[in-house]
């Protein structure tokens, strides 16, 4: 299945089977099949949302949503004593903070999304708005998804501040800004968005950062295109709505088509009605897209983090060189590159053999510590390489799973769907003929 | 039979039938009647001549011979003995103008027939001339609507497909119900319109009323509607209300079919989009290769069906449709015109009476003085005065005769015609009703074997995954 190169101790084989992202019901179910450390150990919720006002600083009004995380020994339902969960509140923009801290503290991985801050790719009659109670409940879901997600990552699920961020209401916020990620996360930040070339790119990088463009313009387009036409059908099926009204108005003129006219006015009200519960279930096909289109920011981040790396270490080692040289020249008398030392030497005369000894000393201790801190660089990007190409390998393989998944509950969609129209159809059919 | 203009003398041989009250579907009591002349179809005359001949056969006695039976609604298979079809529409382009020609072909066992088959080529402007003199010759039966000459809204080409096809089923649909009916098809223009050569019923169409018989009709009946019928019968109130909702119903329906229709044109747009972004997709992907190819597919399929269903919707339920819109329409024209009809007989009636009051009222000064003016004797001027109303009233009797006879010929026409129009307008849209939810059951039955299959697929390829991973 993955390659598993098993430097680390964490168990990493059977991620593939969980499935956090499905279809909401499913999520509960399949916990502590195979799992990994936090995730076998805990049983996560996010179970509810509540709307809190406060006086802020400037003495002003903010409404914003909290929403209330459970947490319960995983083995507490399994031994049927089902005690209290612990529980406590958390607003979105916390959530941001985990994740940020996430990100910077592990850039090899691939971290996982949240769910959008504001809605988007909506089709018109859903709301836009953030306080919008539907919007609200698929966020909370989202939140949900994002906490098992990290809880059943093999690394991110060890994380300190992730736990505090589950178990310790008070007080997590300030750790966390203690541990200066903040500065962290803002000259990373920057290096993401920095412009610069690398000599010898890493190829499997390269075309993992070209796929993750590519997903997520094909994924933007294809909820762009969902929402485009789930308003067209929603429109189809609401005007058989009027077929429903002239039904009946009509009925009433009527002696012998009378009732049949009635009736198959009801049914065309149905299946006007149908319509709404049709597009509910497919916003969560919409919102597993979403997920995907959110995880290729991270897939990218780490690329881009490598990139990065890649262009430090070669430009550490550039810098190593041209010391190696300075120091062959310094050792030979040739001058071979254009020094300012040189030109000026030239010009005003060598320097004494003391000086030129006191320089040569201190270019070697240069270079002997520029060899370390390269070597340290290399070892830190080969085990970030190691580490992310892990990391992705274990996203592609969730990414293929999930992403099934998520086809098959649109085709059961689908068929559900399908169904109800023969249903409706064939009752209409039933009264056509009474007329 | 012609169609000749109905002022001339009706005696209906047939006495007023029982009418129910109820005129919605119930069938006109006949066989009771001993009265009643019961032609076979044979006697339908061939001379165009008197008026009388084609009135024997009165609504009622036709009504008979078909036996129209609440169950069945047509006849049965082997009783029908002419069949048209509207087919084959070909552009003609002259210097004047350009227009299309349908060929008509008729098949049938009718004595008045001198063959059994015969093929002309009509235009849209024969129809028309052929319905306006069924209207002619039976002012208050219901002579089934033509499709509309033109087409108002969207920029629809006069000589674009899709109009030519549905403007030809209608035609089609039209000669079928003329056909169909008991009186109407047994007309003598409907059989000229089915045999003749073009030269034939060029020069048979110059032939029938006079340009000032026509206009005198046409007068007299402005008049009426101005003058409004005071006495209308209950039954005909009924019908009249009925028809205002009707053509309401009628009108909205047509309208939100027109927008579903729409509604599912822009749908379709945007599914167009659906399936061609899976398959980009897949280009990028290896495992889900497979998956989002099958959904690409899958959604191709659908979009498919969904065209075809959307076909069904203008082709077969629109139509219908509208054309019980211009049903209605019809319908409101017969009204009216028994309506003139009998406003009529009320100003003959009128006009009798206030002769009547003329002829008894005592001789007034005025008159009798201007007479005298005159250099007349008064007692013989009273005398002529009272001879001339005589006969004038006589005459206005003679002609009240046959008004009454003409308003009981029309209101018994209208009310056969009534029963038998309702039934096929429950048939008709009863069958364009059940054919669309059909259609729709089964287009919502094929994307459900796609998706299903789809599932299938998935399904297995799932299971193979987690086989390999169980194997390595």
């Amino acid at each position: 299945m993955m390659a598993d190169t098993g430097s680390e101790e964490v168990a990493v084989i059977g991620n593939t089977d969980l499935t956090p992202g499905e279809i909401e019901n499913n999520m509960k179910n399949t916990m502590g099949e195979k799992g990994t450390l936090l995730f076998r150990k805990m049983e996560i919720n996010v179970a509810e949302a509540e709307k809190r006002t406060v006086k802020n600083a400037v003495n002003m009004q903010e409404t914003y949503t909290v929403y209330l995380i459970e947490t319960r020994p995983a083995d507490a339902a399994s031994e049927g004593t089902n005690p209290a969960p612990d529980s406590l509140w958390r607003r979105y923009s916390e959530f941001e903070i985990l994740r940020n801290f996430l990100l910077v503290t592990y850039p090899h991985l691939v971290v996982p999304p949240l769910p959008e801050k504001r809605a988007e790719f909506v089709w018109h009659k859903l709301s836009a708005d953030n306080m919008d109670p539907d919007f609200v409940e698929r966020r909370r879901v989202g939140l949900e998804n994002f906490l098992l997600r990290v809880a059943s990552h093999p690394i991110l699920s060890t994380d300190h501040v992730f736990f505090t961020f589950l178990t310790e209401e008070d007080g997590w916020k300030e750790m966390v800004f203690e541990t200066g990620f903040q500065a962290k996360a803002d000259s990373r930040l920057k290096a993401l968005n920095a412009t610069f070339r690398v000599k010898n790119p890493d190829k499997r990088f390269a075309e993992m950062k070209h796929y993750s463009d590519e997903l997520q313009s094909v994924i933007s387009q294809l909820l762009r295109v969902r929402a485009r036409v789930a308003d067209r059908l929603y429109g189809v099926y609401k005007v058989h709505g009027n077929y429903g009204r002239v039904f009946s108005e009509w009925s009433a003129i009527e002696k012998e088509m009378g009732d049949g006219l009635q009736s198959a006015g009801h049914h065309m009200d149905a299946y006007a009605a149908s319509v709404d519960d049709i597009l509910e279930e497919e916003e969560h096909y919409a919102d597993q897209l979403k997920e995907y289109l959110f995880y290729t920011e991270a897939l990218r981040a780490v690329c881009r983090k490598h990139e990065l790396m890649q262009f430090e270490l070669e430009m550490a080692a550039q810098d190593l060189s041209t010391k190696k040289q300075q120091q062959e020249e310094l050792a030979t008398g040739t001058v071979r590159t254009f020094s300012l030392k040189g030109m000026t030497s030239k010009l005003f005369g060598q320097e004494t053999p003391e000086q030129r000894e006191a320089k040569m000393k201190a270019l070697e201790g240069q270079i002997q510590e520029d060899e370390d801190a390269l070597k340290d660089k290399n070892t830190e990007c080969d085990d970030f390489v190691r580490g992310a190409w892990l990391d992705i390998e274990r996203f592609k393989d969730q990414k293929n799973h999930d992403l099934k998944e998520a086809l098959i509950s649109y085709a059961i969609m689908q068929i559900s769907m399908c169904k109800k129209g023969i249903q409706v159809w064939t009752n209409a059919k039933e009264c056509f003929n009474k007329m | 039979m012609s169609g000749n203009v109905a002022d001339s003398a009706i005696s209906p041989t047939s006495p007023t039938q029982t009418i129910p009250a109820d005129l919605s579907g119930q069938m006109l009591e006949l066989d009771e009647d001993d009265d009643l002349e019961v032609f076979s179809k044979d006697t339908t005359n061939t001379d165009g001549g008197s008026f009388n001949a084609s009135m024997q056969t009165s609504p009622g006695s036709m009504i008979n011979q078909y036996k129209f039976d609440e169950e069945d609604e047509e006849q049965e298979p082997g009783a029908k003995d002419i069949f048209i079809t509207v087919d084959d529409p070909e552009s003609h382009v002259t210097t004047i103008e350009t227009f299309i020609t349908y060929r008509v072909l008729t098949k049938t066992t009718r004595g008045e027939f001198d063959s059994s088959e015969y093929e002309v080529r009509r235009r849209y402007q024969d129809f028309l001339w052929l319905r306006g003199r069924l209207e002619e010759a039976h002012p208050t039966l219901i002579v089934h609507p033509l499709p509309e000459k033109f087409v108002m809204k969207g920029m629809v080409e006069r000589f674009n497909d899709d109009f030519i096809e549905t403007r030809r089923r209608a035609l089609h649909r039209f000669l079928d119900r003329v056909a169909d009916h008991p009186i109407l098809s047994c007309n003598e223009d409907f059989r000229v319109f089915l045999s003749a050569q073009a030269w034939e019923l060029t020069s048979h169409k110059k032939q029938g009323p006079g340009f000032l018989t026509r206009m005198g009709e046409t007068v007299r009946a402005v008049a009426a509607s101005v003058r409004g019928v005071k006495n209308r019968p209950e039954e005909f109130n009924s019908i009249q209300e009925y028809v205002e909702a009707f053509s309401q119903k009628m009108t909205s329906l047509d309208r939100i079919t027109q927008r579903i229709t729409k509604e599912e044109k822009e749908y379709l747009e945007e599914l167009k989009e659906y399936a061609p972004t899976y398959t980009l997709w897949s280009g990028s992907e290896e495992e889900l290769a497979e998956p989002l190819k099958g959904m690409a597919n899958s959604l191709d399929r659908c979009y498919q069906e969904t065209e075809e269903q959307g076909r069904q919707l203008s082709d077969c339920l629109a139509p219908a449709l509208h054309e019980y819109v211009l049903c209605s329409e019809t319908l409101k024209a017969v009204l009216r015109r028994r309506d003139n009809i009998q406003a009529e007989l009320e100003a003959k009636n009128e006009a009798l009476a206030t002769k009547r009051a003329d002829r008894d009222a005592e001789p007034r000064e005025r008159g009798v003085v201007w007479q005298s003016l005159l250099g007349k004797n008064p007692e013989e001027a009273r005398q002529l005065k009272q001879q001339r109303l005589a006969g004038e009233i006589d005459e206005l009797k003679e002609e009240i005769d046959k008004m009454e006879d003409r308003v009981e010929w029309a209101n018994n026409a209208l009310k056969g015609d009534w029963g038998r129009w309702q039934r096929s307008m429950r048939s008709d849209l009863k069958e364009a009703f059940l054919s669309t939810a059909q259609k729709n059951v089964d287009y919502y039955e094929k994307c459900l074997a796609v998706w299903e299959s789809f599932l299938l697929s998935m399904r297995a390829e799932v299971s193979e995954v987690d086989q390999r991973a169980g194997d390595s």
